[in-house]
């Protein structure tokens, strides 16, 4: 608990995790607050926000609750941004902790898979990948995934690099423990640190990247986000701006709320270590 | 320059494994989508029956093997040619050829706009770590950083375009304007405007942190405290000393963020109606295109390469003692 004590002492992590919080919130109490589907019809078409009580937040071109669309974007914004950076840095680990471990020519094809990965541009390769794969929940996951590993794969690649020749490794070679055993128990874990703190980058830049998918009309049509909300209220965006305005709002202070956390939360790692 | 010989050598040696890795993989994932572009073809054109469609896929190679079509489509790499869009039933490198000069002038300029705002910016910040106008300019980024550019676009265009009338809402230029020279010039300017604004500032405010932060470790090394004991103005200590050594990561990120901004044009050009080389990404998506967007993808790719390839000579003239092996990595 004293780690968030001191996040929250430092002004913009407290601003961060305030924000996280609101959004955690509405994507958990989503279900509560606005039940039903929030792609139904749920008033006349095109209300202006905060003039009828039932519908604060006005209604888009069809006649759709926009706080409904807001809040049940906020889940689908999570839960993309946190399994796809979650399963990035899964991969990145595996290749770059094999990479690093086995040396020689596994590493060098691996690190020339990884190039690959990082010269050709991660929102083309997403948009290729859901094309091919079709726009749901799942796949656009998966290529956000692909698109972001490369560059955890090589920083939990030159952690092992430094790590493999340390005393405790060779302790649990000269013990006989397998080779994949030392790279996934022994090395791995003492990797991860730098990774995580690249893993609220990836988040957010998830995040990013699908709301630009939804955007362009390859995201999931069965499910509200609010880069699908931005490009239906673009439509019509000279007689109702709000209808883009509201759900660009709720990407900046997600994304803004993870790096402002993060940055804290470096922060105030840095500073536990001190005596 | 003979270590920059070396150098763009050795680049281009290890580029061609990368490369081929890009060709093959993007080939089998594009092989593993439903239905191909005679498919898409047909939907589009109102359909035909399976004697037509199988005559199509015959003139188009389609017929043949999975591994003969890649090893085709590779030799004929090797010749420059990238092959037939479908969609656009012309050769790949002429509609490549044509969008790219549109795409290369909007991520020069935005990348032009976000260097010497964010730089300057970052130097305003990093002049005096730890102060109120560096406080502010450091969470103004953050803020900026979190920002899509689709939507900063489209909230521009609101502004500048349907409230103030001051620039024009999308396209590149006017059309059929018979605007010639300086005029014509002037007009892609103001249509360039908002695009550029719109894909430059999340960048604008990566340099702008990226300057600040290494300006931060500058101040704490012992030159500069030479420096301060030599009895110089902040002004010279900040400009000949602090940000003379603060600009080498600013060059290494510069090479980093090209893959982004090319991923970000894609986005930004259907915001603003761009004919450009993004857009065309994004019809290749829309009309299953294969090879056109494997065409995409790698041109993408050389151009990262070639961008990188530029930022490592500017580094070695940069700085004198990375010699062109380390260069290389």
């Amino acid at each position: 608990m004293s780690f968030l004590r001191r996040l929250l002492a430092i002004p913009t992590g407290a601003v961060g995790v305030v924000l996280l919080a609101v959004i955690a919130a509405a994507a958990l109490l989503a279900p509560w607050i606005s039940p039903g589907d929030p792609l139904r019809i749920a008033g006349p078409a095109l209300l202006p926000p905060f003039s009828d009580p039932a519908l604060p937040f006005g209604t888009d071109r069809l006649g759709r609750d926009v706080l409904a669309g807001l809040l049940h974007g906020a889940r689908t914004s999570l839960i993309v941004g946190i399994a796809a950076a979650a399963a990035s840095v899964l991969l990145g680990s595996v290749v770059g902790t094999i990479a690093g471990f086995a040396g020689r020519l596994v590493d060098e094809a691996l690190m020339r898979v990884v190039d690959a990965f990082q010269i050709v541009p991660g929102f083309l390769l997403a948009l290729a990948f859901v094309s091919v794969a079709g726009g749901s929940l799942p796949t656009v996951i998966v290529a956000i995934a692909l698109s972001s590993w490369a560059q955890p794969a090589r920083l939990v690649r030159a952690e092992v690099l430094s790590i493999r020749e340390r005393d405790y490794v060779a302790a649990a070679r000269v013990i006989g423990m397998h080779p994949l055993e030392i790279a996934f128990k022994e090395i791995l874990p003492n990797a991860l640190p730098p990774v995580l703190a690249l893993a609220a980058v990836i988040v957010a830049a998830a995040i990013l990247t699908e709301a630009a998918l939804s955007f362009l009309g390859l995201g999931d049509p069965n499910v509200v986000t609010w880069g699908s909300m931005i490009a239906e209220g673009r439509n019509v965006l000279r007689a109702a701006p709000f209808l883009s305005i509201i759900p660009g709002i709720g990407l900046v202070a997600a994304v803004l709320g993870v790096y402002l956390v993060s940055e804290a939360a470096g922060e105030a790692l840095g500073r536990g270590g001190q005596p | 320059m003979h270590r920059a010989l070396i150098l763009v050598r050795r680049r281009a040696v290890s580029a061609v494994p990368v490369l081929l890795i890009v060709v093959v993989a993007t080939f089998l994932l594009l092989e593993a989508a439903p239905g191909d572009a005679v498919d898409a073809y047909l939907l589009s054109s109102g359909g035909g029956d399976a004697a037509l469609a199988a005559g199509l896929r015959a003139q188009y190679g389609l017929d043949q093997s999975l591994l003969s079509r890649l090893i085709l489509y590779i030799t004929a790499l090797g010749r420059l040619d990238l092959g037939w869009s479908v969609a656009f039933e012309r050769p790949v490198k002429d509609l490549i050829f044509e969008r790219l000069p549109t795409t290369l002038l909007l991520m020069g300029s935005a990348t032009a706009l976000s260097f010497g705002l964010g730089s300057l910016l970052g130097v305003v910040a990093g002049s005096r770590p730890g102060s109120f106008r560096d406080r502010a300019l450091s969470i103004g980024a953050l803020t900026l950083y979190a920002i899509p550019g689709f939507w900063l676009g489209l909230v521009l265009v609101l502004v500048f375009s349907v409230s103030l009338r001051w620039l024009p809402i999308a396209g590149i230029e006017t059309i059929a304007s018979g605007k010639q020279g300086l005029a014509r010039a002037l007009d892609i300017a103001r249509h360039l405007a908002l695009p550029v604004a719109a894909l430059g500032f999340i960048y604008l405010a990566l340099f702008l942190r990226v300057m600040r932060t290494a300006m931060a470790e500058v101040w704490r090394q012992d030159f500069v405290l030479a420096a301060r004991a030599k009895g110089l103005t902040r002004r010279r200590i900040v400009w000949r000393h602090v940000v003379r050594a603060a600009l080498l990561p600013l060059v290494t990120v510069l090479g980093l963020q090209s893959a982004g901004m090319l991923g970000g044009s894609v986005v930004i050009e259907s915001v603003f109606a761009i004919p450009g080389f993004g857009r065309l990404a994004q019809e290749a998506v829309a009309g299953r295109d294969a090879p056109l967007l494997i065409g995409i993808i790698l041109t993408s790719a050389v151009l990262v390469i070639l961008v990188n390839l530029a930022v490592d000579l500017v580094y070695a003239v940069l700085d004198p003692r990375i010699g062109a092996s380390e260069a290389v990595r």
